[in-house]
């Protein structure tokens, strides 16, 4: 990646803002947004490799995991919470938008800048500040990638439960911007129920703490506010998270079915036995069979779905589980369960299920990963639904998804590259989306609403949900500066959003 | 009564109609919050009459408070002003039971033992035994924001309440959240619900995850000469395998409180809890949830923690679910217990990292000691209440010193003209917390609350004219 090195006389001159702009175009910070002039990055503060804004670096930081795109104007690497406030205070001088990002792998688009403006990108905020093993108590920055601070934890004991596919990249903040899952979020709870306090920077530079190490703040939650507020409220740039014992046993099961509807009933029936797992997980035949070829877990080829199911806890109370699940999934007409035997064998199934959407990437060249999300009893009926849709758009639609919370994850496989299959496929998918709503679920689960499903947002909420959302939002972030064109339908969030011509959007399904 | 106010209920009535409303003094009276009398009460029947209601108090820039059965309407500062109390006991269905989903959506008013019942015998519960549970609406429990000793495994509210229906200050019927257990679609905004005291909206529905009930359960009480030796117990059991369903630490007074409960129960105790327990100790109540396997498997764990040197208790006792039965409820109820005795308690809440409270427990005792107040289960003259002022801001600065929450969640209503019970200044702006590392006795100004402008902020997002609750949240 090229730097924008300066030179120390240059960095001298860039104080001078009256003639640093013009004179010193090369290598000076002065950047032009949306065709005006934005004026100096102020170098002083920032080294000189903490500001991209050549068009061939910037460029990098159009996508995240989604099929969206949004190119920012200005990408900056601060270091330290100062400089975040300090970033944002030039930033609102300009009226410029700013958008947090960590690692960019969101699925929603929640880390793109969706009309330009600064990209505040924490991937040098990454220490963990403390770890505090008697209170299960620790202090991250934003950058922190998910699984380092389970890593940190492990000598004492301890992990970090929330567990997205990502976690060898993603960062605490992104986690906490779209309050992440994860396969084991079924028994522990997503990123929200592990976060006890933050510290935000606010849309007009100031430096906040809500919440408190404990937890159990007085006044309104505004630590639960926030988690999940998808970067439109507040910049945060610490965080307290709940540190998780590790459980003494963990048992981890395959069941093999020669029907989905068999795999789906047994996810039904087993929290019906008033058991909840860690986790159950589902991959379908489609997936699995291209999951064993990359992976070579062990799954049969020649199996209808699969379910990866497992249970932790005292060793007597994982026995029991294991055995109680056993039964369900034989009642089911399971062909085969089977029990990891040891700890590879077990990080062999999970490598099944955590690289399959890698695997996928071999079958088509894109895919478009849905997130709904419905009531667990709804499972078999769902799954029906979803085949008939895929075969009436003419699409495969692969399933891998977190059974036990009814947290779906349909695969949609096509090219991008051929205008029409890519309108087919968001049309697809948007069906399937509507089809989730009706059966009283949800538009996602745990990937956000971004700007990929912002447009179906009045599928579940009203003029009167909206206005009230509009004035939570305003309370913060009442310039519209924080990630603008998110969550939001367009036509009901802030009212200067446009899209730029330089950043094709491509045009999205609708809730009418 | 005024003659606007008699206006006021007049109108009400013919719009949602005379059953719903009454000006009747001795209605009224009933619904005294900190000693002000509401001018009218209104019971609405459905979301659409709370909606009317709500957008006619706007009109006509009224005060509303919302309530359920007003267990515990003293929670929060005296009201600055109070003409409506809503009455939301008439929505009281369940809307939907997914006993395969773990699901479960109730109306605001409706009484949690109803609830608990159908869920029951699905053989699932909701972990919301809070005080008073037993006559407790469920929109009561969560806009008062208390919790149960099953916080420890479940969590609290904000852990299972998945989504919320309710009125915002527009007298619009708004919703967040929803009915399946993972869900990040818009705000989360029924969690800003949770503690409310109804400042933020009316809620009139609520949707909760349900959790399977434990096949059964044991408990473990053991007794130490000192607190900090319960609290060093507890925290090696932390440190165990097991994964206690609650840990409580009770004083001996506590203690003394529930056995005078047991004697004065109707019902004889199936298992009396009289002469179990060393008087003058400080006891560790854990339970565990699970097969008969786990709770053996405890059992040895308990017995292996206390053979630890450093474990210094006098006895350990176990107590299988019906022995427990008793103590565990005494347990979830010692704030109604307390009350009864001394109906001019003060009854701190304090969130505090566990490895800070021994030291906080010595020196919060040592405020009461040297206050010459009598301590839980001693009885009190009306003439206690002017002398705890003082010592409630110790506790408070020694709080803010241990970088702890403390607020005052049960006191006497003149208690609250002296104090902020929240622990925090709503005057000054917030600047932080300073440590205040203020001697015994020494009352100093209570800090200020941080963020109070964040909060001011989203009250008036929800409740723009300021219609619900007037004063005591945020004044």
């Amino acid at each position: 990646m090229r730097r924008s090195g300066l030179q120390p006389s240059a960095r001298c001159l860039v104080k001078k803002e009256a003639i640093a702009f013009e004179a010193h175009e090369e290598c000076s910070f002065g950047i032009r947004l949306k065709g005006e002039r934005y004026g100096f990055w102020p170098s002083d503060f920032l080294g000189s490799s903490s500001v991209l804004f050549q068009a061939e670096d910037v460029v990098l930081y159009e996508y995240d995991g989604s099929v969206e795109k949004g190119r920012p104007d200005i990408v900056v690497f601060p270091t330290t919470t100062q400089e975040v406030s300090q970033i944002v205070k030039l930033t609102g001088k300009h009226n410029a938008p700013i958008v947090g990002r960590g690692a960019g792998t969101g699925l929603s688009g929640g880390a793109l800048a969706r009309t330009g403006g600064v990209m505040i990108v924490f991937a040098r905020m990454n220490r963990i500040l403390s770890l505090d093993p008697q209170n299960q108590r620790a202090v991250v920055q934003p950058g922190v990638v998910n699984f380092d601070l389970s890593l940190a934890a492990a000598p004492h004991g301890l992990y970090f439960a929330p567990d997205p596919s990502s976690q060898k990249s993603c960062t605490i903040g992104g986690n906490v911007a779209e309050n992440a899952g994860g396969p084991h979020t079924l028994a522990y709870g997503v990123t929200t129920n592990h976060v006890t306090a933050l510290e935000l920077v606010l849309p007009d530079g100031e430096v906040v703490r809500v919440g408190s190490a404990q937890g159990d703040a007085p006044g309104y939650d505004l630590t639960g506010i926030l988690v999940g507020s998808e970067g439109t409220l507040a910049l945060v740039t610490e965080i307290t998270v709940k540190l998780s014992r590790k459980p003494e046993a963990v048992e981890t099961l395959l069941a093999i079915f020669d029907s989905v509807d068999d795999a789906a009933e047994t996810v039904v029936d087993v929290t019906a036995r008033a058991i909840i797992p860690a986790a159950c997980e589902m991959l379908d035949g489609w997936t699995l069979r291209v999951v064993e070829d990359f992976v070579h877990a062990g799954f049969p080829r020649d199996s209808a779905a699969v379910l990866l199911l497992e249970v932790e806890g005292l060793a007597e109370a994982v026995a029991a589980q294991a055995r109680a699940i056993r039964e369900v999934s034989n009642a089911h007409h399971a062909r085969e369960v089977r029990l990891a035997r040891d700890n590879a064998e077990r990080e062999l199934l999970w490598k099944g299920r955590k690289n399959a959407f890698g695997a996928l990437g071999r079958l088509a060249p894109s895919n478009y990963v849905l997130d709904g999300v419905i009531p667990r009893t709804k499972l078999p009926q769902t799954l029906r639904r979803i085949r008939q849709i895929g075969a009436r758009y003419g699409f495969d639609i692969c399933n891998i998804f977190h059974a036990g919370d009814g947290n779906l994850h349909p695969i949609v496989l096509y090219d991008p590259r051929d205008r029409g299959q890519f309108e087919h496929a968001m049309q697809a998918s948007a069906e399937i989306i509507r089809y989730c709503v009706e059966v009283g679920g949800a538009l996602t689960g745990e990937h956000g609403i971004g700007m990929e499903k912002s447009e179906l947002m009045p599928l579940l909420f009203s003029d009167a949900d909206f206005d009230l959302m509009r004035r939570v939002h305003d309370a913060f972030n009442p310039a519209c500066l924080l990630n603008p064109g998110k969550i939001f339908p367009l036509s009901k969030g802030c009212g200067e959003i446009r899209t730029r011509s330089s950043a094709p959007s491509h045009s999205r399904p609708s809730a009418t | 009564m005024t003659s606007a106010m008699s206006n006021f209920a007049s109108r009400l009535e013919s719009a949602i109609g005379v059953s719903h409303v009454s000006a009747d003094p001795s209605v009224c009276s009933e619904y005294v919050v900190d000693e002000l009398t509401p001018s009218a009460v209104a019971k609405p029947a459905s979301a659409g009459e709370v909606a009317e209601i709500v957008r006619f108090a706007a009109l006509e820039k009224l005060s509303l408070i919302p309530c359920g059965h007003r267990t515990k309407l003293q929670i929060g500062m005296p009201p600055s002003r109070y003409d409506v109390a809503l009455d939301m006991t008439a929505l009281d269905q369940i809307a939907h039971y997914d006993p395969g989903d773990l699901t479960v959506s109730v109306d605001a008013g409706a009484n949690f033992n109803d609830l608990a019942a159908p869920l029951y015998q699905q053989k699932q519960f909701l972990p919301l035994s809070v005080p008073f549970y037993f006559e407790s609406t469920i929109g009561g429990i969560i806009a008062s924001g208390v919790d149960s000793s099953l916080r420890h495994s479940y969590g609290t509210a904000r852990d299972f309440l998945i989504g919320a229906e309710f009125v915002d200050g527009t007298g619009r019927l708004c919703k967040s959240g929803g009915r399946v257990v993972k869900n990040v679609t818009g705000y989360d905004l029924h969690k800003l619900l949770i503690g409310s005291l109804g400042t933020l909206a009316v809620i009139t529905r609520l949707n909760f995850r349900t959790f399977p009930a434990a096949p059964s359960r044991r408990g473990f009480v053991v007794s130490f000469p000192a607190p900090e030796n319960a609290l060093a117990f507890g925290h090696l059991v932390e440190k165990s395998p097991l994964a206690p369903a609650s840990i409580d630490v009770v004083s001996p007074q506590l203690l003394q409180l529930f056995l005078e409960a047991e004697k004065n129960s109707p019902e004889p105790p199936a298992a009396p809890l009289q002469g179990k327990f060393p008087g003058d100790s400080w006891h560790l109540c854990g339970s565990i949830e699970g097969t008969s396997e786990v709770c053996d498997r405890a059992s040895s764990e308990f017995t292996r923690i206390a053979a630890l040197p450093e474990a210094k208790h006098s006895q350990l006792i176990t107590l299988n679910e019906t022995e427990g039965a008793d103590l565990w409820h005494y347990l979830g109820q010692s704030v109604p217990l307390l009350l009864e005795a001394c109906s001019e308690a003060a009854v701190f809440k304090i969130a505090i990292l566990p490895s800070r409270l021994a030291p906080l427990l010595t020196r919060a005792c040592g405020v009461v000691y040297f206050a010459l107040l009598p301590q839980a289960g001693e009885y009190t003259r009306p003439d206690h209440v002017h002398r705890l002022a003082k010592p409630t801001l110790s506790v408070f600065s020694l709080c803010a010193s241990e970088n702890a929450y403390a607020t005052l969640p049960w006191c006497p209503t003149q208690l609250k003209r002296e104090v902020n019970v929240w622990g925090l200044d709503f005057v000054a702006p917030a600047s932080g917390r300073p440590a205040s590392g203020s001697a015994l006795l020494g009352a100093t100004p209570p800090v200020p609350l941080p963020n109070l402008a964040l909060m001011r902020g989203l009250k008036a997002a929800f409740d723009p004219q300021n219609v619900f609750a007037q004063g005591r949240f945020l004044g």
